[in-house]
């Protein structure tokens, strides 16, 4: 069966984020650009799923400026067989990656399409939701075990309270969480491998998608700043001090 | 101007998540309405109709709502959806899960984990874990909103008398069933909820220290039991105790951090906390940047001496 991954290309994890001071956006200029950190955990699970004789081919998809080519050589390097850039220089928001995923998913028809739970930029955790919706499809969010079994998909999910798992029908949704699994290193050599393989530009138009953005951003601010503390120096003074200053305790 | 809340329960109550996205419905102004949608949760329609402020409640019962399935739960969104003016879920795991999908179908675009209520389509949402607040304008007809519940007050549970009205349960969607839940049991406060939280880092070095050590102090506190992205991996600690970027938002009285470092995604989950407190051995840790009261000690004499002072 075929698989199908969405990566983004967003600011490393690492990295703090600085508003810039126009109020338009982030600085993003001169910052080290990474894979989203779930985005990794879900090509992980597809190359696991493709070592174990479950997937047979892993399609990598990436939305946006052409610099999303590095982030599906990542994913070809982690294991992805080829990739799809779906270019444009637009702002993308997630109902419009959505759009473009549905219509590679028609286009591909893989079983099991795995995207992470959000993206550490605009943290919206929407994609794969709206993907199943617009697809027709069952979907498992925030999944921390995957198992297939014939044509169907267990999946654990990590929720309020603890864990729940449900069984889809493929072909399915499946967003990640942490737990999941841990990425592996890329190496050198499957870094060397992975820029032979395929990989294909499309545009929006030519998926027939319009991704004019529905949300405008008025502005973006700092948020409000936390006063400084004070250091105590021992149990004592911070006990009269949650009871007598504070008054929490 | 009608806005519909989706309730957030367990069939008997509703959660205390509901209440706060409520207060979020009420500032975009207009009646609110709730929608109860579930298996025999005639306990949770009653409570649901004393919440106040609220004009009506719908309640949608059906044995394919009784596991709160997305597919399931979303159809049911969409059979009243148009008429309405806004859409609004707590920011919860099930929130999260449904929302999207109501979204999509209606073809309109969602925001997330909303703060403030500028106005009935502008809305504050925090972006980059928290690092930026971003201002974000809707212009579509119906606005699909998940409310961060630490954003809002929690509307009062009494002195509402909202009308019920009954609503067909929608067919299961034949494409996903209920296997069964983990339910980490515990006597504790839920996170989102507790008024004090005391959580947990890596540096506990184990599940049973971090039980050990952080369990008395929550006992005597009646705290809920948080803990870090690093202790959850290493295992200390299940997976819904997470706070932070992509774990639990919270924001209790008072948050006491022992033994954790202050990551920028674990500070995305707790910096909104009226009152922080942090124990960590390691003067530079940036926690204390956010601390109120910072003590810098080896949590493990420090926090057994707490749980005896208070």
């Amino acid at each position: 069966m075929k698989a199908l991954v969405a990566v983004k290309r967003v600011i490393d994890a690492n990295v703090k984020a600085q508003v810039k001071s126009n109020g338009s956006g982030i600085e993003l200029a001169n910052v080290k650009m990474s894979m989203n950190p779930f985005d990794e955990i879900a090509v992980e699970e597809a190359v696991r799923l493709k070592e174990k004789g479950v997937v047979t081919e892993i399609i990598a998809v990436s939305c946006g400026e052409a610099k999303c080519q590095e982030t599906l050589r990542t994913a070809m390097a982690i294991g992805a067989d080829r990739g799809i850039l779906v270019e444009t220089s637009e702002e993308l928001q997630p109902l419009a990656v959505a759009k473009l995923l549905k219509a590679l998913v028609d286009k591909e028809q893989p079983s099991l399409i795995i995207l992470g739970k959000q993206a550490i930029d605009d943290d919206a955790n929407q994609t794969g939701q709206m993907l199943a919706a617009l697809a027709d499809l069952p979907q498992a969010t925030f999944a921390s075990k995957v198992e297939v079994a014939g044509d169907k998909v267990n999946v654990t999910r990590e929720v309020d309270g603890g864990l729940e798992t449900i069984s889809l029908s493929l072909p399915a949704v499946i967003t990640t969480d942490l737990r999941l699994n841990e990425p592996r290193y890329v190496t050198l050599p499957n870094i060397m491998k992975a820029k032979k393989k395929q990989l294909d530009t499309v545009t929006p138009a030519d998926l027939g998608v319009d991704v004019a953005p529905r949300l405008k951003t008025l502005k973006v601010a700092e948020p409000a700043k936390r006063g400084a503390g004070i250091k105590v120096p021992d149990i004592a003074t911070l006990v009269e001090k949650l009871k007598n200053e504070a008054k929490v305790i | 101007m009608t806005v519909l809340v989706i309730a957030e329960h367990d069939s008997a109550t509703i959660k205390s998540a509901t209440l706060n996205t409520v207060t979020a419905a009420l500032a975009c102004g207009g009646d609110v309405h709730l929608l109860v949608a579930g298996a025999n949760g005639g306990e949770a329609v009653k409570a649901a109709s004393q919440i106040a402020y609220v004009a009506k409640v719908i309640a949608a019962d059906g044995s394919a709502l009784a596991d709160q399935l997305a597919e399931n739960i979303a159809a049911q969104v969409l059979a009243i959806a148009s008429n309405y003016t806004h859409i609004l879920f707590p920011a919860t795991a099930n929130g999260k899960n449904v929302a999207p999908r109501v979204a999509a179908k209606l073809d309109v675009a969602q925001i997330s984990d909303i703060t403030k209520v500028v106005s009935a389509d502008t809305f504050e949402r925090p972006i980059y874990a928290g690092n930026a607040i971003a201002t974000v304008q809707s212009a579509d007809a119906i606005k699909v909103v998940t409310v961060r519940t630490t954003g809002f007050d929690a509307a009062a549970k009494e002195g509402g008398s909202a009308s019920v009205e009954n609503a067909a349960g929608v067919a299961d969607s034949g494409k996903s069933s209920f296997v069964g839940r983990e339910v980490t049991k515990s006597e504790r406060p839920e996170l989102t909820a507790a008024k004090i939280i005391v959580s947990g880092g890596r540096a506990l070095g184990s599940a049973e220290k971090f039980q050990e050590v952080m369990a008395p102090l929550a006992d005597k506190l009646n705290a809920g039991l948080g803990a870090s992205r690093a202790a959850v991996d290493a295992g200390y600690a299940p997976n819904d105790w997470q706070v932070g970027q992509t774990g639990k938002i919270v924001a209790p009285q008072l948050y006491i951090a022992a033994g954790i470092s202050g990551a920028i995604q674990h500070l995305a989950g707790m910096k909104d906390s009226k009152v922080i407190v942090a124990i960590n051995k390691d003067p530079e840790a940036p926690i204390f940047s956010v601390a109120d009261y910072g003590l810098e000690a080896d949590l493990f004499t420090a926090v057994p001496e707490l749980v005896s002072q208070v």
